[in-house]
């Protein structure tokens, strides 16, 4: 088998298209290469929908933690402290734990209606159940990231605002607000890096993958342990992030520069 | 443990519940709280050489030398830790067996890599196949807790290398003025004064180490993990304590344990900071 019909096969394994049974004898590096490139389909999947939402979630969460009411702040400040202590290794074992003890709890209360029995048997599926994980873990670190440059916003420049006349309104969405993301984006870039390393977690949180559609990692261990040489499969695994890490940079790299496109440059 | 614990079916709620918490599984539980402290108090020192290792040879004059610093401290951006984790402990491991191999069975004439296995000679193995179960377990702690140091060293020789650099360049210009070497300067200057700088980046890693040391589960070692996951599973009534499945109970355990932890962290290291910082001339020293 040549490596282009290797690439048709298993190109898209992990979304379950193409050959149904993993290559287990005679594994030659295409296959490798391929079936790893297709498990990155998931980290990517997991890293740009949980940083997406979490973006959104994590900014309002930082000006939750900033408000004056103790209502709003002490929820959001309690929020990010227990997701930031502990471990998200823990975190992957609670929630899935919770999850799968979700649907007798489902069942006893809406007795006979099927949306809710479907919806939980989801969320102890992968795709919706660790994503769900990883976007509430990147949301607090970013807000804790936000919320440490919202502080941080100098005091002249809402003065500024204030004295053109800006509503409170206009002053959080225009001044504050960029502001707020250009300060923090040097370290919201190191998160969005750590975030899409720790997708590859999610192979151990016990969220299990069904009919082999795994993630890199899957794959990865699955080669290691049929051919019992580490040395292949792991390195091939480890150049596939660092060329996503690469891309992830580019990206932030280009949204710092249109943050920062009024700061005169020395 | 206790003498009324013999029939565990006739007891009450209380007594039950101090039979359960007692038995010999659960103060296996206890005790393996001390597998994360033993993973950090063997892991800082380590961390701290492949860090100072990492920072010195980054800024070496040596040009090879000064690549494998780069590449050194520079792999860990780019690849998760969880790969080297899984990847370090297998690799060093073959890569024992294999020296071992070649010095003591030089006779040996079959491949080592055999396909799909990979075969040394019986006085090869490591640990020897003859010795005991504690010998296996510790030599795959020190596996893991060596994995962990190189990871982790490399982050750390990312902020001593920042840090080193930090130190006002008159300073040092100063030391050299008055007369002292190379070395009394780094000695005396760079390194005394490097703390401050390192400080923060360093209780940021304390903390992201801790937090990493659940991970000590995947690499075969029996932590905290390990036992919430065993006595937290359903045991039927064939067990002398038979429930249902309380694993939910156990991990929260841990998500408490890990909180205290590093809610005792962030106070040690605001301690640390402000003893550190006192007499430089920063922000935070001067007031």
């Amino acid at each position: 088998m040549n490596c282009w019909q290797t690439l048709t096969d298993y190109g898209l394994r992990s979304i379950g298209i193409g050959e149904r049974s993993l290559p287990k004898t005679d594994i030659n590096i295409c296959d490798q290469i391929v079936l790893i490139g297709s498990g990155m389909i998931w980290n990517v999947y997991f890293a740009a929908i949980a940083l997406i939402l979490g973006f959104f979630a994590a900014t309002s969460l930082a000006f939750a933690r900033n408000s004056s009411l103790s209502l709003v702040r002490i929820p959001a400040s309690v929020f990010i402290f227990i997701m930031r202590g502990s471990p998200l290794f823990i975190q992957f074992f609670i929630v899935y734990e919770t999850f799968v003890l979700l649907p007798k709890f489902g069942w006893n209360l809406n007795f006979g209606i099927i949306e809710i029995t479907l919806e939980t048997r989801w969320l102890t599926r992968a795709w919706l159940g660790a994503l769900l994980v990883l976007f509430l873990n990147t949301t607090a670190y970013s807000a804790q990231i936000f919320y440490g440059a919202l502080r941080s916003v100098p005091l002249g420049d809402i003065e500024a605002g204030r004295a053109l006349g800006l509503s409170e309104r206009q002053i959080n969405k225009r001044i504050i607000w960029p502001t707020m993301l250009r300060l923090a984006w040097s370290s919201y870039t190191n998160e969005a890096i750590f975030l899409f390393h720790a997708t590859a977690l999610v192979f151990f949180s016990s969220f299990p993958a069904w009919q082999q559609k795994g993630d890199a990692l899957y794959y990865a261990s699955y080669f290691a342990d049929k051919t019992f040489n580490p040395f292949v499969p792991y390195p091939i695994i480890a150049g596939y992030f660092i060329l996503f890490t690469l891309f992830i940079i580019i990206i932030f790299g280009l949204i710092n520069k249109k943050l920062n496109r009024h700061i005169t440059k020395n | 443990m206790f003498d009324f614990c013999t029939d565990p079916n006739a007891l009450e709620s209380f007594s039950w519940w101090s039979c359960y918490l007692t038995t010999g599984k659960h103060i296996n539980f206890y005790i393996s709280f001390f597998v994360v402290f033993a993973l950090l108090i063997v892991t800082v020192p380590l961390i701290l050489i492949f860090a100072f290792a990492g920072a010195l040879l980054r800024q070496s004059k040596i040009l090879p030398l000064r690549w494998i610093g780069v590449i050194y401290t520079s792999m860990v951006r780019g690849v998760p830790d969880i790969i080297f984790f899984l990847f370090v402990p297998i690799a060093l491991d073959q890569g024992i067996e294999y020296l071992r191999h070649k010095a003591k069975c030089s006779d040996w004439t079959e491949t080592i890599r055999q396909g799909n296995d990979f075969v040394v000679c019986q006085a090869a193995k490591m640990p020897v196949g003859s010795s005991a179960q504690w010998i296996h377990e510790t030599y795959g702690f020190f596996l893991a807790a060596f994995a962990f140091s190189i990871v982790f060293g490399a982050f750390a020789a990312n902020t001593i290398y920042g840090a080193l650099n930090s130190v006002p360049n008159a300073q040092l210009e100063t030391g050299s003025a008055y007369g002292m070497t190379q070395r009394q300067v780094f000695m005396r200057i760079q390194l005394p004064q490097m703390w401050t700088y390192a400080l923060p980046g360093l209780s940021n890693l304390w903390m992201i180490l801790v937090k990493a040391t659940p991970l000590l589960f995947l690499l075969g070692v029996e932590d905290i993990v390990y036992y919430a996951k065993e006595l937290g599973g359903t045991k039927t009534a064939r067990f002398t304590y038979p429930h249902a499945d309380w694993r939910l109970g156990y991990f929260i355990v841990l998500l408490i344990f890990y909180l205290g932890l590093s809610w005792v962290s962030e106070k040690f290291f605001d301690h640390l900071t402000s003893k550190v910082s006192k007499g430089q001339a920063t922000l935070s020293g001067s007031s």
